[in-house]
């Protein structure tokens, strides 16, 4: 059905022309799921949108075939590109929230395409429109008509997306990482429902993900691409079970698995023997009754409604729980960026919720409660050094200057394992696992007590994720650190923690041992969440 | 109703109300900046032979003796019935002289901004849709010359070409060639009212007065609008919901126009507005050069003299204008934005 030979896609940029795919071949039959798996950079994305003709502005089709049912996908028209868009391929994307045109109705956006392919006439439309939200499970498909994509969820916005690349009813459905950002439930919910959309019209579909896992649970055959080249490709359980290629083992490796323990994420060679962390009976935090309530538009809104929890010297806790469930209101009052609405926060004997966070900057526990932020490119100045930014904490709160803040700087970038050579660059010019190690070193640079790690590995590539989880866990044991570890992922949690926190609508609803949590969750959402965390098939046996 | 509209209402609501504190500002402080000014509007009617009695007779008779609070309530009871005063230079109430003028100056803005709009967001499209072309490039020339030329300059520029040398356009003086009689006075507006009597000699008589002068200063408001319009196209154009509705197979002048234009209509309103209230202060030098009878050469004239009436009531009108004008934008706002009222948050 679509047939792909030596495609190469080439950008024009200020610093020279980027080979972004470097010749691939691959065939599509009728009624198969393909998916397409690799890292950022590795042009997955764009070898959909040179499929589709929508590349960005420098990017251009260099050499190769696409033939999609007998039409030559890189020389046909524009006009009839047009028609095939939508109608005979159609494309679903990440963050579906951006990928709705904000200040329009979500049943015109619909619409709008039905009449572009003539699916509908003026009189039909709106019937056509609330059809197609039916059909991909929405419920009060006529009120949601009206809506405008910021009164709906992310999921739903997903699913108003999906309405539009099948309201014409195409034969291709393209996927680019359409569940990126979205809650594993709903990521669960969204692809369940795409997949049944497709076996039900049978369609053939492309699915491209960075995640091998998710991949193999949907997908017929895998594509693993590196680099602009395909570098693997064959049947999911095969790809797990015997993969060829040096960089899908590394993949298949990184991907986080049940009942595996921390080391297994890194190459074989790589592994070396765990340190002990360890974990004292004293608590070093206690926090009891903790609530905030924010003041809303249409009334407060409780974000976190009275936990109580407690964390030993040298533990490690986990927090998990989807978005808007509390977690990081919770993890923002105990770094004290945040006033608690009412409740106690114990820290080592004292209790710090009655210190404005106003003025936390100055207290001398300061030093001693860090954070390590989600986006490690957001949480960098970047106008900043790694330098810099590694100093800043030395300087304003360890008082150091001139040679031992040197020595000192370069000590940390040696511990998290960032090259010296590194330390002079500007965010920008630093890869997403330096700038986390740069995020990680300024975190642990006053050896604080407690540590709070904010999804800091959300934004990474699995391979990367493997390298930054377990250089914390070495951190852990050598600087004897507490850590709660804030996190969507059951999985990569289980990895790192002693116990675990599940929180749902700014409440506990179960918390334990790592282990009996994972093993026998008593929660009916604890078990939810286990359940749609996608499972990868079984891995090759190490001799 | 639906929470969403119930909320944008309230928005709404929220905001015309605002605007009435800003409107009693505005009052207070056109008040005491009038009287802040230097010089002493007493001495200068009581002419260069007046002794100090006679100054003072005069300051009696003008009510600036009198202690300030009480100066001020009287004005405010007078503003209270529409009374702006009297205006010591003209001789006629400050309110008569305002209706008669602003409309002038009022016309000749708006018929700048359209042209301008005209021209400069068209413009900034094809530039946004074809960066680095020949069109990006002569958007950028032409925005360039536009805002680096001053107004009296291209003013007496167009003037000499389209007067003196081609001699197709009327003598620059005024908002009516001699011949004419100005329309009937309904809303003050020439071009409207001569319209409205279906005077269509007239019409034509002062749209060619006008041609000129809005041309002018269309030239000047060129830029700001066109470079923004260019810089929100190419926000707008690089977002997500653009590349959706490409994969979708909408045709490009929907594309172009229901989704990226919409989203970039409005850092091009807020432009808009921020243009039409320096226009409005600019246009003092145009209003000189062409001999317009507007607000701008009617407010300088009575600041030489220290006319405080005819200041006062130019700055309250202008800041009303302003407080109106702003309004008009942020309502502008809800109706193409549906977030409006969400965003506070």
């Amino acid at each position: 059905m679509l047939s792909v030979k030596n495609l190469a896609v080439s950008f024009q940029t200020r610093r020279g022309t980027v080979e972004a795919v470097r010749g691939i071949s691959f065939d599509l039959a009728k009624g198969e799921i393909l998916g397409i798996v690799g890292e950022s950079g590795s042009g997955k994305s764009v070898t959909s949108y040179a499929l589709m003709r929508i590349l960005d502005a420098g990017g251009r089709i260099k050499a190769g075939e696409a033939t999609y049912s007998g039409i030559d996908l890189r020389r046909v028209a524009e006009r009839d590109m047009g028609d095939i868009r939508g109608r005979e391929i159609s494309m679903i994307f990440q963050n579906p929230r951006a990928a709705l045109n904000p200040i329009r109705k979500v049943g015109h956006q619909i619409e709008d395409v039905l009449r572009r392919h003539a699916r509908a006439t003026r009189h039909d439309a709106r019937a056509k429109a609330i059809k197609a939200l039916e059909d991909v499970r929405i419920n009060d498909a006529e009120a949601r008509y009206d809506a405008y994509p910021f009164e709906l969820s992310g999921g739903m916005c997903q699913r108003v997306v999906c309405a539009i690349a099948l309201a014409c009813d195409p034969r291709l459905l393209i996927a680019d990482e359409p569940t990126t950002g979205l809650d594993i439930t709903t990521q669960q919910a969204v692809m369940e429902l795409v997949r049944d959309l497709i076996r039900a019209r049978n369609m053939s579909s492309i699915l491209i993900t960075h995640d091998l896992g998710l991949a193999a649970q949907y997908c017929d055959r895998i594509m693993v691409m590196k680099d602009g080249l395909i570098v693997e490709q064959g049947d999911p359980a095969r790809i797990f079970s015997d993969p060829q290629h040096s960089y899908t083992r590394k993949l298949v490796d990184a991907t986080p698995r049940m009942g595996e323990g921390i080391r297994s994420l890194l190459p074989p060679e790589e592994r070396k023997a765990e340190l002990p962390h360890q974990v004292h009976d004293r608590p070093l935090l206690e926090v009891s009754n903790l609530t905030k309530t924010f003041k809303g538009m249409a009334g407060p809104v409780h974000a976190v409604r009275g936990i109580s929890f407690s964390i030993r010297q040298g533990q490690s806790v986990g927090l998990v729980g989807e978005s808007g469930c509390g977690k990081s209101t919770t993890s923002e009052i105990l770094v004290r960026l945040m006033d608690a609405t009412s409740g106690d926060i114990i820290f080592d004997g004292q209790d710090i919720a009655g210190i404005p966070a106003q003025g936390f900057a100055r207290n001398p526990r300061r030093a001693e409660i860090q954070m390590v932020f989600q986006d490690a490119t957001d949480s960098l100045n970047p106008r900043h050094t790694a330098r810099q930014a590694i100093g800043e904490p030395l300087r304003r709160l360890g008082a150091l200057r001139a040679a031992p803040l040197a020595a000192r700087i370069e000590e940390l970038a040696t511990l998290v394992g960032l090259p010296l050579p590194l330390l002079d660059r500007f965010p920008h010019q630093l890869s997403g696992g330096q700038k986390a190690r740069v995020g990680i070193a300024r975190a642990v640079a006053l050896e604080p007590k407690f540590l709070i790690l904010d999804e800091p590995t959300a934004a990474l590539d699995v391979s990367i994720q493997a390298v930054v989880l377990n250089l914390l866990v070495d951190l852990r044991a050598k600087l004897g650190m507490t850590y709660l570890f804030v996190s969507h992922d059951l999985h990569v949690v289980a990895l790192l923690c002693d116990h675990v926190i599940v929180m749902r609508a700014g409440e506990i609803v179960e918390q334990g041992p790592v282990t009996r949590v994972m093993t026998d969750p008593q929660n009916a959402y604890t078990k939810a969440l286990l359940a749609a965390a996608p499972k990868p098939p079984a891995r090759r046996q190490l001799a | 109703m639906s929470a969403a509209a119930y909320s944008r209402l309230r928005a709404v609501a929220f905001r015309v109300a605002q605007s009435i504190p800003v409107v009693l500002g505005v009052v207070v402080i056109s008040f005491l900046l009038t009287r802040a000014l230097p010089g002493d509007p007493a001495a200068y009617f009581a002419g260069a032979a007046a002794d100090a009695a006679s100054i003072q007779e005069v300051r009696e008779a003008l009510g600036l003796d009198k202690p300030l609070l009480q100066q001020f309530l009287l004005y405010v009871t007078d503003l209270a019935h529409g009374d702006l005063g009297q205006s010591i230079s003209s001789g006629r109430p400050v309110a008569v002289d305002l209706v008669s003028r602003l409309p002038a100056s009022l016309e000749l803005t708006l018929t700048a901004l359209v042209l301008s709009c005209g021209l400069a967001i068209p413009l900034g499209i094809l530039a946004a849709t074809r960066p680095g072309s020949w069109v990006d490039h002569l958007c950028r020339v032409l925005v360039t010359a536009g805002v680096s030329l001053p107004t009296f300059f291209t003013g007496i520029l167009l003037i000499y070409i389209f007067y003196y040398l081609l001699g197709v356009a009327p003598s620059p003086l005024g908002r009516l060639d001699f011949i004419y009689l100005a329309p009937d006075h309904v809303t003050g507006f020439y071009l409207i009212d001569a319209a409205l009597t279906g005077d269509w000699e007239t019409w034509r008589g002062a749209a060619k007065q006008l041609i000129l002068p809005s041309t002018t200063l269309a030239l000047f408001t060129l830029a700001p609008i066109a470079r923004m319009t260019r810089a929100a196209m190419l926000t707008a154009l690089s977002s997500d919901f653009i590349r959706t509705a490409r994969a979708a197979g909408l045709s490009r002048g929907t594309v172009l126009y229901a989704y990226a234009f919409r989203n970039a209509l409005l850092p091009v309103v807020t432009t808009l507005g921020m243009v039409f209230s320096f226009a409005l202060g600019a246009n003092v030098l145009v209003e000189k050069v062409f001999a317009w009878p507007g607000i701008g050469s009617y407010a300088v004239e009575a600041l030489v003299v220290s006319d405080y009436a005819a200041v006062q009531g130019f700055v309250l009108a202008m800041a009303l204008l302003f407080v109106a004008l702003n309004l008009v934008i942020d309502l502008l706002y809800s109706v193409i934005d549906p977030r409006f009222g969400f965003a506070a948050k």
